[in-house]
């Protein structure tokens, strides 16, 4: 319970600094909300008005204040591009449909890598390592909007397993959503994956060289069996602190490769509402996306004392 | 390590190899669509010509029907009366109709009103309310709309823009309405686009009632724009039942959607995008209405000197820049004005500097430079187009000594830092206008607030305020032209052309227009028969 009390208060202040970092970096960086929006045709006049409608003739520091007072109301307040729009509603309609990719994503990774690993290890050196070696080569060299064109070409102009742009919103259809994403989710979780791979083999190797793993072959156990029963545990702990880094990756691949697919998520919103300096919507996603990634990184904390015990009592 | 790193640039290229055998496949196919589309790019006129003697043959329009069509920007507003950009304008011109509409001649035609009268002097404009015409509600337009419209647009239109010299909104009866200016102003008829709406209407934006062809279903921030028919329209009904405009994230991305079917239509495509289209497509070639051109600083140190300007326009080699991004089809220019509008238009600015690097040299030896000067050139990095043109740009300055780099930024650092704040030496965009000619040349006049080159010449300041005043339509349109002679000869920046429009439209439909302003009808859209 005080373990769990401590992290809260972790939480709490890492979004702290976060949120005042991304106003900070903000207010330095040129370009202002009422400029981007009026554009070219703007007399001077009209960009002042709408400044100080949006209140961005206050000072940093009072624009940030006033912010987090609303914030912690849970008011995001409304978004200076979008006329009428509340952030939370912009936000509604795209949180699930990223979350959706990065689950799709994320059990990607584990389907694929934790065999794969683990095969990779055991035949280490042999033909199903050296082939596995090269293929982790390829995609970990490939940048996820590249692999996002690339799949896009291919599966969606040659092939035509799916129509490039024409996304179906969950709430039409799950499964159908669930369709389109598949490929989005590939792009984003390939990279990953062999990370994941080599990461995991390496683990397992590392393992068999130990003390512990003499002991049991010693004892007149088989190799599957050292594996499976006593290398792996252990051999585990270490790639599920390595999932949870993956997990940050894999929403900030989804940013990229959304825009490459066209899928109304976070991502995309995101990057508009960077380019168009709609601060309100930038500090939302940014809010969300930190807690997401923290209380993600707690749970692994959690999963982690399940699986080794030693942990909890040395914190 | 090392080794590691090696054979993962090696498996890179292998891979890029592959995609690029696989791009190129695409490519073939279609070569021959390419050269024949730009063997019939020679004239506008011919061209659109062509592009109406294509809609015929296609066949008869039938009704119904729905097309998607691709934005790479999002909307600024839905409020006909706010500030918004070209995107949003092409978009809400079927939603919205003011008393007169533009034709895509560049004429104007009465809309919500059936006819118009201006006065002599220029001062009074009235107009008579069209019969019958509704809104999409179906209630119908009175004057006090009109008025209620005209109020609210001067109201979020601010001091310094044309529609300031509005003095008074007169309802003469319940069918005439009167605009009084304060001053006589033969150029406002175009201010008066500007949309009537309900004065019932609470919610503009959320809500947008208008009188045009189309009316609003719905919109999806970030994703989407639905409109459908709207069958109590005055004039000629739109054929199709529904249009989307659909909004990508950036050009790759929505030439892919084209490609696969899920859009029916996009503009502004590349030469090289429009050879790899196959036959699902029908190419429509026009103008994108924009002066494309370096702008330069002339308040900034060798660029004040209008030696040095001549001197670079004789150093940019224009045709390449169009050959190159556009396949010859854009039309060079030489001073600030779109050569649609024909009207208004010298064409004697056209061929007033053509390439000529030795020139080049000789002019910057004359104002002090023989070994040329250091060039920053800033390039909104969104815009491909722009940065090509900067590139060729920055390589043809080389070779008369000058050394130009690009500085690449984001476009609401250019609006702030270039466009604002004026904090720059040379900048390659494109600038658009409407259709009164003062909107195109009032920024270059000395005190002007969009003067962002810094332009200050006392012959152009007269000839502008003149023409400016002037009424008689034939006298105006020649002080224009001698002011746009004027910008040409001082080489205030280095023009360069009004870049082609390759629009892709579906293979099924015809009847694309293009206009001399911001609009993307699809009132006049239809899928044709199949024969």
């Amino acid at each position: 319970m005080k373990y769990i009390g401590k992290r809260f208060i972790t939480l709490i202040i890492t979004l702290l600094c976060i949120s005042a970092i991304t106003f900070a970096a903000f207010s330095v960086i040129p370009g202002n909300a009422s400029i981007t929006k009026l554009g070219t045709d703007a007399t001077p006049e009209q960009i002042a008005a709408l400044e100080k409608e949006l209140g961005l003739d206050q000072p940093v520091t009072t624009r940030y204040f006033n912010w987090l007072k609303d914030a912690l109301r849970g008011d995001f307040g409304d978004s200076y591009q979008y006329d009428n729009t509340t952030v939370t509603s912009l936000l509604a309609s795209r949180l699930p449909v990223t979350v959706l990719l990065a689950v799709m994503a994320f059990l990607l990774i584990i389907l694929v890598s934790i065999p794969l690993g683990i095969l990779s290890a055991r035949f280490s050196g042999k033909l199903p390592d050296t082939l596995i070696n090269v293929i982790t080569q390829i995609t970990m060299a490939i940048p996820p909007f590249f692999l996002g064109i690339l799949l896009t070409y291919i599966f969606g102009l040659v092939l035509k397993w799916f129509q490039p742009g024409q996304f179906i919103s969950p709430k039409e259809s799950f499964w159908g959503c669930v369709r389109y994403l598949i490929f989005p989710a590939v792009a984003v979780a390939l990279p990953k994956i062999a990370m994941v791979i080599k990461f995991l083999r390496n683990s397992v190797l590392g393992q068999m060289g130990q003390d512990y793993v003499r002991t049991a072959y010693s004892r007149g156990n088989t190799k599957s069996s050292v594996l499976y029963r006593h290398v792996l545990k252990n051999a585990f702990i270490p790639v599920i602190t390595f999932m949870a880094l993956i997990i940050a990756e894999i929403l900030a691949g989804s940013i990229i490769v959304e825009q490459v697919f066209s899928v109304p998520g976070v991502g995309r919103l995101l990057i508009t509402a960077i380019s168009s300096r709609d601060y309100p919507v930038v500090q939302a996603i940014v809010t969300y996306v930190t807690a997401l990634v923290v209380t993600i990184n707690f749970l692994v904390d959690v999963l982690y004392q399940v699986i080794d015990p030693r942990i909890r009592t040395a914190g | 390590m090392k080794k590691r790193s090696v054979r993962s640039i090696l498996l890179g290229v292998m891979v890029l190899t592959v995609s690029i055998a696989l791009c190129a496949c695409g490519g073939d196919k279609n070569a021959e669509t390419e050269t024949d589309n730009t063997s019939q790019e020679q004239d506008a006129d011919a061209v659109a010509e062509e592009t109406e003697g294509q809609a015929e043959a296609a066949g008869e329009p039938t009704q119904g029907g729905s097309v998607v069509v691709g934005k790479t920007q999002d909307l600024v507003s839905l409020d006909p009366h706010a500030v918004t950009d070209a995107g949003t304008r092409d978009v809400v011109f079927n939603l919205y109709e003011g008393l007169v509409k533009a034709t895509p001649d560049g004429e104007l035609k009465p809309a919500v009103a059936s006819d118009y009268t201006i006065s002599e002097d220029a001062k009074v404009y009235t107009f008579t309310l069209r019969d019958g015409i509704t809104f999409h509600d179906g209630s119908a337009v009175t004057v006090d709309d009109i008025k209620y419209s005209l109020e609210r647009f001067a109201e979020e239109q601010s001091d310094s823009s044309a529609f300031s010299i509005v003095e008074d909104v007169v309802i003469a009866d319940d069918k005439t309405v009167e605009v009084h200016l304060s001053e006589g102003n033969s150029e406002f008829l175009p201010e008066l686009t500007c949309g009537i709406i309900p004065a019932s209407n609470e919610d503009v934006t959320g809500n947008p009632i208008g009188t045009g062809p189309f009316k609003f279903v719905s919109y999806a921030p970030g994703e989407n724009l639905v409109m459908e028919r709207y069958d109590g329209y005055w004039g000629e009904k739109a054929y199709l039942d529904q249009v989307t405009f659909k909004f990508v994230a950036d050009v790759e991305t929505a030439f892919m959607e084209l490609q696969a079917g899920t859009l029916d239509i996009l503009n502004y495509l590349t030469a090289d995008q429009v050879s790899t289209l196959g036959d699902d497509f029908t190419i429509v070639n026009g103008s994108m209405n924009l002066v494309h051109a370096m702008y330069l600083n002339n308040d900034y140190e060798p660029l004040s000197n209008v030696k040095v300007r001549q001197a670079l326009c004789y150093a940019v080699d224009r045709q390449s820049i169009n050959d190159f991004l556009f396949g010859g089809a854009s039309r060079l220019i030489g001073t600030h004005m779109i050569p649609s509008l024909t009207k208004y238009y010298n064409e004697e600015t056209e061929n007033l500097y053509e390439y000529n690097p030795e020139k080049a040299k000789e002019l910057l030896a004359e104002a002090g430079y023989p070994d040329g000067f250091e060039l920053s050139i800033m390039v909104p990095s969104a815009y491909s187009q722009h940065v090509s043109t900067a590139e060729i740009i920055a390589e043809n300055l080389k070779a008369v000594g000058i050394d130009a780099k690009l500085e690449l930024v984001e476009w609401s650092t250019w609006l702030s830092e270039c466009y604002q704040g004026r904090k720059y030496q040379a900048t390659v965009v494109g600038v658009d206008g409407k259709l009164s000619p003062s909107d195109w040349f009032a920024k270059y006049v000395s005190t002007d607030a969009k003067n962002f080159m810094n332009y200050k010449s006392e012959e152009f300041d007269k000839l502008f305020n003149e023409a400016y005043a002037t009424v008689d339509a034939d006298k105006k349109a020649e002080l224009y032209k001698e002011a746009e002679m004027v910008l040409a000869q001082d080489a205030v920046n280095v023009f360069i052309e009004d870049p082609a429009d390759f629009v892709a439209v579906n293979s099924k439909l015809a009847g694309y227009q293009f206009y001399p302003i911001a609009a993307q009808d699809m009132s006049t859209v239809y899928y044709a028969e199949q024969q």
